[in-house]
């Protein structure tokens, strides 16, 4: 998810202006040593007073005197390895030791840390980090180090040519001198900007694709990291909460009698449409909240169920939408066409599931606010507080933390409104914790999408029309509703409209349809998670129909696209494709260009006679351009590839009367060390700029898991998750 | 009344209802923050700790019934023998992504070397399929305690 479209907007352009100047200010920091601010010309005390309109840093780098080199973190590491690759880049080309660099997270400021990627939005998310930092990050260690390079040379009275940068010092290499950057420091912040700055050599590399030990691993094998919900400010209370069952309902009437008798329950906070129990640890609060008799006004959607939003969604359907992609002449194509193949997919609502439930700690007092939280849009944390309690953002402090597991739920901000209202009728401060149950039935979630799609293939059975219309909510539309234009939004298309494959006669259309009672947001790999799963299925289909090998039909539409070929060949030939395999075990593929990086995964599945699907073994092969960590390119996609199959065997979210069904682990399943498949990755050399690695994973394996029980039982999986009592094996 | 439990050696006297879930008695009352809130319901892991040794879920693990026996926490299994060399073989195979499970699963993977030096897979699956990680670790954690296995078998 790349707002390629907002290029050409304000801020965009600012930016690419901006990188055409001086993007670099250097000054002297408080300590007394180098600062470096990226991408600005400006001095940071008038960027700090600068109105909307001026151009801001996104991040910095620090060095202190006694040579500290501290990076405030613009992107926040939650468990896919940020916090390592993005120093990697600096040190790269600062020429410093990784274990030498000390991390920040970033504070709200979005004028400071904004993501480039997502149109200044101070977010981490969308598979960017490494896409938006890869020139930057590494333009701010070089400019240090020539600036480093210079102030020796200076002082040595020596041609900077004769002097060179290693291990965090400055070596004039003729006569064997030395000087530490911390030495140099002072000096360097007051020599003049270089306007250009040349990059290493790929080839001169010491840390970019050379796996790298994590750097924030310690301390969370031996209890010592700080998450969100760790946090304890002096005399905090803990809160647990009930919020309306049915979404939009309101609290009619609580009796509180018994939950105010528990021991260690303090006080109940009633909101409109919520209530929570305060307490001195959630042991009590919990105890309390079970002892509420609470009565709800259900509300306009209290006869809601999942049927009916899906069939709204396929009402929707049945007329024309908003072109998201057309080539070609798909009517007259299709008309012409020897073979026409139609189908319906459909998606479930998906919940996040963090490990972390969420939580948020608030001191609310008279003249300003305190937030502790993990979030991966800290700057609308702050945003959101201070709009709850009605203060000006410089009198709401946030805090972030480390996050246990984000993947797009704590993009959102719902949690610390929440946490907000009850704070602001707590003396002192409060740490408002979610059960997980109200974890799962109060998430916002990755949304239901119907899709219709139709193709035409011609006497050899190649598709020469591809017609694909489906419904569903755009998580942009509301997150930033300045990328949703005409009726479209970058999210909801990735995927469905940029497909690999050459399709002379090419038409897609995009509705969105808001599911009422049922939030929606971002989720690994959101709109690919369904794109992906409908056409890698339909091409698979498209193979079927013509009688053809899965991975030969797919090669033979991809002469346009050599690396898509190039990953598809691998995983095929890794795999063993073509090999025998046993009875009710199948082998599927697919292949994506999705967040800047072309993957192909082969999946290989058996389906027992009950229709148990056991996923045996996945073989992903991988281009993302230039790697900077292959442990962690490894370590996402292993990660990835369990979150999806996670989702295509159990993940769905229904509603009846309202509410959402599933409440904890045992309705909402995990997949589970018993169940995990062997995973083989292969990473293809590049240098190719880099592409995104949390999401690509994700939306990848769940066609390959269901084209693979295709080839197993012959059945198509046309609606997820998969339905084991489909796949029973007939008598 | 005040209960009494044991933690990690050290004695501690604490006023809590006798029914209080230990998890909540070590991370709100005594402020032992690394044993971690996953589910409430012993379904997904996170709040292992071992009792007198055994992998057990604090989360469900009443205050009043644990009052005569040793609490291992993830602060102090370090200082055992397999706390060790698992906490090593978690760092040396870069085992952790968001870590917010890994105090659970690292509790499970000590009970279970400490009681078993050559873990087969399926005993791996029996002790460890009770740690959910949403970050899909699964496949580091089981090379992670195959190597830690073969570490302490050797006596490195």
């Amino acid at each position: 998810m790349i707002f390629d479209h907002l290029i050409s907007s304000d801020w965009s352009a600012r930016a690419n202006g901006l990188s055409r100047r001086k993007f670099l200010y250097v000054g002297a920091a408080a300590s007394g040593g180098l600062l470096l601010s990226l991408s600005i010309p400006l001095a940071r005390r008038e960027a700090e007073a600068a109105d909307a309109d001026d151009f801001v840093p996104n991040a910095f780098v620090r060095i202190d005197s006694d040579g500290q080199i501290v990076l405030t973190m613009p992107y926040v590491e939650m468990g896919q390895g940020t916090y390592t690759s993005i120093p990697m880049l600096i040190a790269e080309e600062l020429e410093v030791d990784l274990k030498l660099v000390r991390l920040e997270h970033a504070p709200p400021n979005a004028k400071l840390y904004g993501n480039p990627l997502l149109a200044g939005v101070q977010a981490t998310g969308g598979s960017t980090a490494i896409r938006a930092a890869w020139k930057p990050m590494r333009e701010a260690g070089a400019v240090a180090r020539t600036l480093f390079v210079s102030a020796a040379a200076k002082r040595w009275n020596v041609d900077p040519a004769s002097c060179r940068a290693q291990s965090g010092e400055v070596l004039h290499a003729p006569t064997g001198r030395r000087l530490k950057y911390g030495e140099l420091a002072a000096d360097a912040a007051r020599l003049p900007v270089p306007e250009n700055v040349a990059l290493k050599r790929p080839e001169d590399f010491k840390l970019i694709g050379r796996p790298a030990k994590r750097l924030d691993t310690s301390a969370k094998v031996n209890g010592t990291a700080v998450f969100g919900i760790d946090v304890r400010p002096p005399g905090v209370k803990i809160a647990t909460l009930a919020q309306s069952p049915v979404f939009g309902g309101r609290v009619k009437s609580v009796d509180d009698t018994a939950a105010k008798a528990v021991k260690g329950v303090s006080q109940i906070v009633r909101l409109d449409d919520a209530v929570a129990v305060v307490a001195d640890h959630m042991g009590a609060a919990k105890k309390g909240l079970a002892a509420l008799a609470i009565e709800w006004d259900d509300g306009p959607h209290a006869k809601l169920s999942t049927a009916d939003i899906a069939a709204e969604l396929e009402k929707a359907t049945l007329n024309s939408g908003p072109v998201a992609q057309n080539i070609g002449n798909v009517d007259k194509a299709m008309a012409s066409a020897v073979t026409k193949i139609e189908a319906i997919y459909q998606v479930p609502f998906l919940a996040h599931a963090t490990m972390e439930p969420m939580n948020c700690t608030v001191h609310v007092r008279k003249d300003g606010c305190e937030v502790w939280v993990g979030s991966q849009v800290i700057g609308r944390v702050q945003a959101a507080a201070a709009k709850t309690v009605g203060l000006p953002l410089d009198k709401v402090v946030a805090h972030n933390h480390l996050i246990g597991g984000g993947f797009g739920r704590r993009l959102e901000v719902d949690g610390v409104t929440r946490a907000v209202q009850i704070a602001q009728q707590v003396d002192g401060p409060v740490k408002v914790v979610w059960t997980r149950e109200e974890d799962i039935q109060h998430d916002m979630y990755r949304p239901y999408w119907f899709d219709r799609i139709s193709a035409g293939l011609d006497e050899k059975g190649m598709p020469t029309a591809w017609n694909h219309r489906y419904a569903g909510s755009s998580v942009i539309a509301r997150w930033l509703p300045p990328a949703f234009n005409n009726g479209l939004d970058p999210d909801s298309t990735e995927g469905a409209i940029d497909l690999v494959y050459s399709l002379p006669n090419m038409h897609v259309e995009y509705l969105r349809v808001e599911p009422p009672g049922i939030p929606t947001a971002f989720w690994r790999s959101v709109g690919p998670s369904h794109n992906v799963f409908v056409t890698e299925s339909f091409v698979d289909e498209l193979a079927a129909a013509a009688k053809q090998d899965a991975v030969a039909y797919r090669r033979a539409l991809l002469d346009q696209a050599p690396r898509a070929k190039a990953v598809l060949e691998l995983a095929a030939e890794k795999a063993g494709w073509g090999q025998s395999l046993p009875q009710r075990v199948g082998r599927g593929v697919s292949v994506q260009f999705v967040f800047g990086t072309y993957m192909a995964q082969v999946a290989e599945v058996e389906v027992s006679k009950n229709g148990a699907v056991r996923v045996r073994r996945v073989v992903c092969a991988v281009d993302c351009g230039t790697v900077v960590n292959p442990d962690t390119v490894l370590a996402q996609i292993q990660s990835a590839i369990i979150f999806g199959i996670t989702s295509a065997l159990y993940g769905e979210i229904t509603l009846k009367n309202g509410r959402v069904e599933q409440t904890n682990f045992d309705t909402y399943q995990m997949l589970r060390m018993n169940e995990v498949p062997a995973i083989e990755v292969h990473i293809v050399q590049s240098s190719e700029p880099p592409g995104g690695m949390g999401e690509p994973g994700t939306s990848a394996i769940v066609p390959a898991v269901t084209n693979a029980i295709f080839a197993a039982t012959g059945k198509r999986v046309r609606k997820l998750p998969v339905d084991a009592a489909a796949l029973k094996q007939s008598a | 009344m005040a209960l009494t439990i044991k933690v990690n050696g050290n004695t501690h006297s604490v006023d809590v209802d006798g029914d209080t879930p230990l998890l909540w008695v070590l991370r709100d009352v005594l402020g032992m923050t690394g044993t971690k809130f996953g589910c409430g319901m012993a379904l997904c892991g996170a709040c292992t700790v071992h009792i007198d040794g055994v992998a057990t879920r604090s989360c469900i693990t009443s205050v009043e019934s644990i009052e005569k026996s040793q609490i291992t926490t993830i602060e102090a299994i370090g200082a055992t023998a397999a706390g060790a060399m698992i906490q090593k073989a978690w760092l040396d195979r870069e085992v952790v992504q968001c870590g917010y499970c890994q105090s659970g699963q690292i509790m499970s993977a000590s009970a279970l070397l400490a009681s078993n030096l050559h873990p087969t897979d399926p005993e791996i699956d029996d002790a460890m399929s009770g740690n959910i990680c949403r970050c899909g670790t699964y496949v580091r954690i089981r090379e992670a305690i195959k190597q830690a296995a073969k570490s302490m078998a050797q006596g490195d």
